[in-house]
């Protein structure tokens, strides 16, 4: 079968509108077709990755949790784009941690977020075969 | 050329169904495929076949279906999305105890995974949303 | 290997375009359509960006989506290019990927 690498690019916040979730939904499914798959997080995309997230007084289930079950389902490429985070007052400090095993190297715990520059994103999406936008 | 589109916003409000419709038809008029259109997020509106917009304009949902049966393109439209929005096919009403479905011809309800397929299969993929 | 970018959103609204100009590479094309057409414009405040762009990346604007405006194609700056849907499909088909700024 072909592989192709897919790029999924989050550029929302999470809640305001249904796009992060839904966004995540298609990762969820898409593992099972055993693609190449990156995330992208740009622009309001990073808030999406911020810790602490508490949806008690909104009503709505907080789904943040969910990324770190990605590595689960061999979605360990998270990049971040350092450019997003500091134009918004964020430091890496801020984002949860996000990790996954690795089986190529003896199920080492590895972090899945890259922060990368703006530079190295736009190689990243020059990379991808398909691109989701979010 | 092989043509996936998405369509990721609503009718009426955003153009976005628009001119997902206007992009699929210059691209059979060129000579590519559009094998399948993806409806996500609010796109799934554009396949109620129970909205009446006023005769003077144009019907979004009677026009995609009309370009579905002319050309055998596949309208998809996200299961998941769809079932939060109360669009459902006579199986799904049926499913859920519900009294009425609304899914117009040429639409059918599928999962994510024929989002996926699409990327894979097709040469190109185009999204309109908002 | 190049890319169609596409932008939805007027300039004066929001950043997309900006976003967008940030990641294209050299030989990269943008297609302004819907409400995306104003940063075509000649003239605003950011006809500098704008130019600076067109130095590396090609620059579209959907005309179908400019005359609903009842924007002249005069008002465009220079180097903006308009395009029907026709123009529209060749630019998905010569680019190698189509990413959608929405």
């Amino acid at each position: 079968m072909t592989v192709k690498n897919f790029l999924y690019v989050n550029r929302k916040a999470p809640y305001g509108t249904i796009y992060a979730l839904e966004s995540l939904e298609v990762v969820l499914i898409g593992a099972a077709f055993d693609q190449d798959v990156s995330l992208a997080f740009v622009d309001d995309g990073v808030f999406q990755l911020t810790k602490g997230q508490n949806t008690d007084g909104i009503g709505v289930k907080n789904f943040s949790p969910t990324f770190r079950a990605l590595g689960d389902y061999d979605v360990t490429k998270l990049f971040v784009e350092a450019e997003s985070l500091a134009e918004r007052g964020l430091t890496p400090d801020d984002l949860q941690e996000v990790m996954y095993e690795d089986e190529d190297d003896d199920w080492a715990e590895k972090p899945s977020i890259k922060i990368i520059s703006r530079a190295e994103m736009a190689d990243v999406m020059a990379g991808a075969d398909v691109v989701l936008s979010f | 050329m092989k043509f996936g589109v998405v369509v990721s916003e609503g009718p009426y409000t955003h153009q976005a169904a628009d001119s997902a419709y206007l992009f699929v038809k210059a691209a059979l008029e060129a000579g590519h495929e559009v094998p399948r259109v993806f409806f996500y997020h609010d796109g799934v509106n554009v396949s109620t076949r129970l909205s009446v917009p006023p005769q003077d304009e144009r019907n979004i949902q009677v026009n995609w279906t009309a370009l579905a049966k002319e050309h055998e393109v596949d309208l998809v439209v996200c299961i998941a999305a769809a079932q939060r929005r109360g669009l459902l096919d006579e199986n799904e009403a049926t499913r859920q105890g519900k009294d009425a479905n609304n899914i117009a011809d040429g639409f059918r309800i599928s999962g994510l995974g024929q989002l996926i397929e699409m990327g894979i299969q097709t040469d190109r993929l185009v999204t309109f949303g908002d | 290997m190049s890319t169609l970018h596409t932008v939805n959103k007027s300039p004066f609204a929001n950043q997309t375009l900006i976003s967008c100009l940030g990641h294209c590479k050299d030989g990269d094309a943008v297609l302004m359509i819907e409400d995306g057409v104003y940063g075509g414009l000649g003239g605003t405040g950011l006809t500098e960006i704008m130019a600076n762009a067109a130095k590396t990346v090609e620059l579209f604007v959907l005309s179908p989506d400019l005359n609903a405006r009842g924007v002249d194609a005069s008002r465009l700056m220079e180097g903006v290019q308009g395009v029907d849907y026709a123009g529209f499909v060749d630019l998905v088909a010569k680019h190698d990927r189509t990413q959608n700024w929405l």
